[in-house]
């Protein structure tokens, strides 16, 4: 028994059966990291040198909707690399994005200034309707952006770390960690909620002016935006999958598919776990942040649990278990919504819980995973 | 006239006639006396009106406690037309029509616009005698239930001739709860007595008092005036009186200790009733129901199907929607399982995410056939009021009656889960399957048997729901986090840990409720279960053995 667990352990480690799978993704990736370099090419072209009066120009509309669009596929590529790899299913990620919106959100609140309803130039417009005097300690800082930018980092990636261990070191695993994890992000959507906890309450942040002295809604910052996160996708779509090719992403893998096995002979389970579910946070993080500023609100229902079940949708819809098949669902299946609440308000939520249950009995890999199958029958 | 009263309701009737009759109150009831006599109150000065209503009592005519109860609350109205007195339902909330009782026969009398009748008017000092009247018809009640609150009403405004009424009824009372009420009236009558000892007795009477009233008349005395006076000139009393507070105010704080704790087991059984059904589906089956709270919804829904479809029996409507509901949902429940989780078994973040899409279905289509908006059931007559226990302490019969029931379900679980074959098929399965299926059970059977009656529990769970929230497609989701971690808390698989969890932490909800406020209490009960999670990774009664162990 011993012997045969370290034999498969080593063709996990080694990654022979695994090979096929791995050069597969280096195409796919090459593809996802194309359109990528397409869009941040092509995007600025349409909206900047073509005409307004031109049917080929891009509307701010459509920028807005990319910009969401790969926010959403970063977040995506968060919840695959631990799903996906290494067998944990966060229902919380959506916390961490809205944490790294909540922080990208607190600088924009303090760029406003005196432009604000109130126009007190230090107080943003709900605190001064709460009658507060003077800013919360939580708030210093917030008006420098590298600052602000490290918290966007930092917070989420505190959480993560703190929550995880609590729950990796006394093994709270599969089904009882989806769940706590999903009243993690409840408890803080209804922290979020409360107007003392000073982060605007029900209605969030919004009316936003500008970032680092540029206009927030000339579409030239907007364009810089989607740029900035294209690349920043890109990014970490590389790092998920150096990750992911490494040592240490078959050590995931094995996790994922042995958790005692890989346990007994001697990795030390939990501190991978943990650091993977503390960077997958941080990605989470940066694409909330990311995506804040290109739509222009944050509020408590970020928080949502069904958001987060949402996002591991999307996920299996693309593929689980690889890393472009989730940036992909997210897209499809977000185009998806955009197109049947536009059209069919109705059909949507029919369309999205048809959607879970098709996948999840039918389409185990995911649309990538159909590809493949015909490929391979060719 | 005890044994008469039980004899039957014709016997009753008997007793009012011969009451009507008695000597004393000798004059003609004949109606149309009576009418006359309030025909008066159209055209009297206040003075006059004081003699007629002592006529009208002396009448000793059937309706006359209504209409002077009506007098008293400004409900008597005449016709402009044709003069007529009619006693006004209801003024409540300003109807544009009010909808008449003739005062002769207590009997609807048809509705007319606000403009077309005149009040017959009254001042302070009628009023006060009417409310005397009042309360002695109240009295003179055979019902104990009722002369309780004439004495009650009487408390409120105590005067010469009331302390003279109670002191009359003190000798002839004959139930203790009435006579305990009149005690503590005097009591605060005698308050007043310039003897210091009686004032004394008085205080000490009051002591076993929890209400708010005789706790701030005691509360008074101790008040100073600005020249440094005393409302109690001695200082003994004045001590007594200090004392008497200081008793009552703790007998109240313990009361309303106990009103919280209730509350906390109210909401701690509507979190049991649907961690029962989860418990079930997920412990026994390993199942991740995300579906689990709108079949709850359907519960509700059915609830309230069934009682649009009997408008005229709201009282027996929600007995009929318990099996209607538990039938629907589990109908739901099973066909769920043989067409989307039976092909999941052993994948329960499969399960997961598959219910999870259930769920969306089952909101959108109550969405497509009854609209988004809320739907509000109504609550039946037997279960709406106040169990008042007493001054300080009421509990509310809905709450009441959904502990009792939560009570009952749970031992009808745990009665088929042990004594029946289906409960034998049941476990077995749960704890080996293939020792089970060797053993000849049809464990495909039994998983459908399993989730269809943890989907009907959940219907039943909808049911009680209904009475205390509006019924709407988010209901589901409002509650399905906390039973989660009801069903984690308590241990996955275990009724009893899902009992003892839902209750606990019902209860320190309630409990944490008035120091924090309803939301952050609610934070603070997650926080302190994802930190128990972390102590006790399996709850509080982990599942022991083989099948407990999934790696």
């Amino acid at each position: 028994m011993l012997l045969h667990s370290r034999s498969w352990i080593a063709s996990k480690i080694t990654g022979s059966p695994g090979t096929a799978a791995a050069s597969d993704d280096v195409r796919g990736g090459a593809w996802f990291l194309s359109a990528l370099a397409f869009v941040v090419i092509v995007v600025p072209v349409l909206n900047q040198g073509v005409p307004p009066t031109s049917p080929f120009h891009l509307s701010a509309y459509a920028l807005t909707l990319i910009g969401k669009y790969m926010c959403y596929a970063m977040l995506a590529l968060a919840v695959d690399l631990i799903w996906g790899y290494c067998g944990i299913l966060s229902l919380g990620h959506a916390a961490f994005f809205s944490l790294g919106g909540y922080a990208m959100g607190m600088y924009l609140m303090r760029q406003i200034g005196t432009r604000g309803v109130y126009g007190d130039p230090i107080l943003p417009d709900f605190m001064v309707f709460l009658n507060w005097k003077s800013l919360p300690w939580f708030w210093y800082g917030f008006n420098h952006f590298l600052f602000a930018v490290l918290m966007m980092v930092l917070v989420p990636g505190a959480l993560a770390l703190v929550f995880g261990w609590f729950a990796f070191r006394s093994r709270v695993t599969g089904v009882y960690f989806s769940i706590i994890t999903q009243a993690m992000s409840y408890a803080l959507m209804l922290a979020f909620f409360r107007n003392d906890m000073g982060f605007g309450g029900n209605n969030g942040f919004t009316d936003f002016k500008e970032i680092l002295g540029f206009d927030l809604h000339s579409d030239r910052t907007r364009v810089v935006l989607l740029i900035v996160t294209a690349l920043l996708l890109a990014a970490s779509y590389l790092a998920c999958r150096a990750i992911v090719a490494s040592r240490a992403g078959r050590v995931m893998r094995a996790i994922r598919d042995a958790e005692s096995r890989t346990r007994f002979l001697g990795y030390p389970v939990e501190s991978f776990k943990l650091w993977v579910f503390v960077f997958s946070a941080v990605i989470a993080g940066i694409a909330g942040a990311l995506f804040v500023p290109q739509i222009g609100v944050i509020n408590p229902g970020e928080f949502a649990p069904i958001n987060s079940i949402e996002v591991v949708i999307w996920v299996a819809v693309g593929g689980r278990g690889t890393l472009f098949g989730a940036a992909i669902g997210a897209v499809l299946v977000n185009y998806a919504k955009t197109y049947f609440t536009g059209a069919l308000p109705e059909v949507w939520l029919y369309a999205l819980g048809a959607l879970f249950i098709l996948v999840t009995l039918f389409l185990p890999k995911g649309v990538i995973g159909l590809l493949r199958t015909r490929e391979n029958k060719k | 006239m005890q044994t008469l009263r039980e004899g039957g309701r014709w016997l009753f009737v008997l007793l009012l006639v011969l009451w009507g009759v008695r000597p004393g109150y000798a004059q003609s009831p004949s109606d149309a006396g009576f009418l006359s006599t309030l025909g008066e109150l159209r055209e009297a000065s206040f003075p006059d009106k004081e003699g007629i209503v002592d006529r009208l009592s002396q009448s000793g005519h059937p309706s006359v406690r209504s209409v002077l109860t009506a007098f008293m609350e400004d409900r008597l109205v005449y016709r402009n037309d044709d003069q007529r007195i009619f006693i006004v339902k209801s003024t409540e909330g300003d109807p544009p029509a009010f909808d008449l009782i003739d005062p002769l026969t207590l009997k609807s009398g048809g509705s007319a616009p606000v403009d077309s009748l005149t009040r017959i008017g009254t001042n302070n000092g009628l009023r006060r005698i009417l409310r005397t009247t009042v309360a002695h018809f109240g009295l003179s009640s055979s019902d104990s239930s009722v002369r309780l609150e004439a004495v009650r009403d009487m408390l409120k405004s105590l005067d010469e001739p009331t302390v003279v009424l109670l002191r009359q009824q003190n000798g002839v009372e004959t139930n203790s709860r009435v006579k305990r009420e009149i005690a503590i009236g005097l009591a605060l009558a005698a308050l007043d007595s310039s003897d210091t000892q009686m004032r004394l007795d008085a205080i000490v009477t009051l002591r076993s008092s929890a209400s708010q009233d005789v706790r701030n008349k005691l509360e008074g005395l101790l008040e100073q005036s600005s020249n440094g006076k005393f409302t109690e000139p001695d200082q003994k009393v004045r001590k007594a009186a200090a004392d008497a507070v200081l008793i009552i105010d703790r007998w109240r704080t313990f009361y309303s200790g106990i009103e919280t704790l209730f509350f906390g087991l109210s909401l701690g059984s509507v979190l049991v009733l649907i961690a029962i059904g989860l418990a079930i589906t997920f412990g026994v089956m390993g199942v991740i129901n995300m579906a689990h709270g709108e079949l709850m919804m359907l519960g509700a829904y059915t609830t309230y199907v069934v009682q649009t479809a009997m408008p005229g029996h709201i009282g027996i409507s929600i007995l009929v929607a318990i099996p209607a509901a538990f039938l629907v949902s589990a109908l739901t429940g099973v066909l769920i399982e043989r067409t989307v989780i039976r092909f999941l078994y052993g994948r329960p973040l499969e399960t997961l995410l598959a219910t999870f899409g259930v769920s969306l279905i089952l909101q959108q289509l109550v969405r497509s056939v009854f609209s988004a908006l809320n739907r509000s059931v109504i609550t039946p007559d037997w279960m709406s009021g106040t169990l008042q226990l007493n001054e300080a302490l009421g509990i509310t019969y809905n709450r009441l009656y959904i502990v009792i029931f939560t009570l009952v379900v749970f031992a009808g679980i745990m009665a088929v889960l042990k004594r029946t074959r289906l409960g034998l098929d049941i476990r077995a399965v749960s704890q080996n399957r293939t020792m089970a299926r060797a053993m000849g059970i049809r464990s495909e059977w039994v998983d459908a048997m399993t989730f269809g009656l943890g989907s009907g529990i959940a219907g039943i769970a909808g049911v009680a729901l209904s009475q205390l929230t509006n019924v709407g497609p988010n209901l589901g989701q409002s509650y399905i986090i906390d039973s989660f971690m009801v069903v984690v808390f308590g241990g996955v698989g275990n009724l009893w840990g899902a009992l003892i969890g839902g209750m606990s932490m019902g209860i320190v909800n309630k409990l944490l409720e008035p120091y924090s406020g309803a939301v952050l209490a609610k934070i603070f009960v997650l926080i302190a279960l994802i930190l128990f999670i972390q102590a006790r990774p399996r709850g509080l009664f982990p599942q022991t053995g083989r099948s407990s162990e999934n790696n």
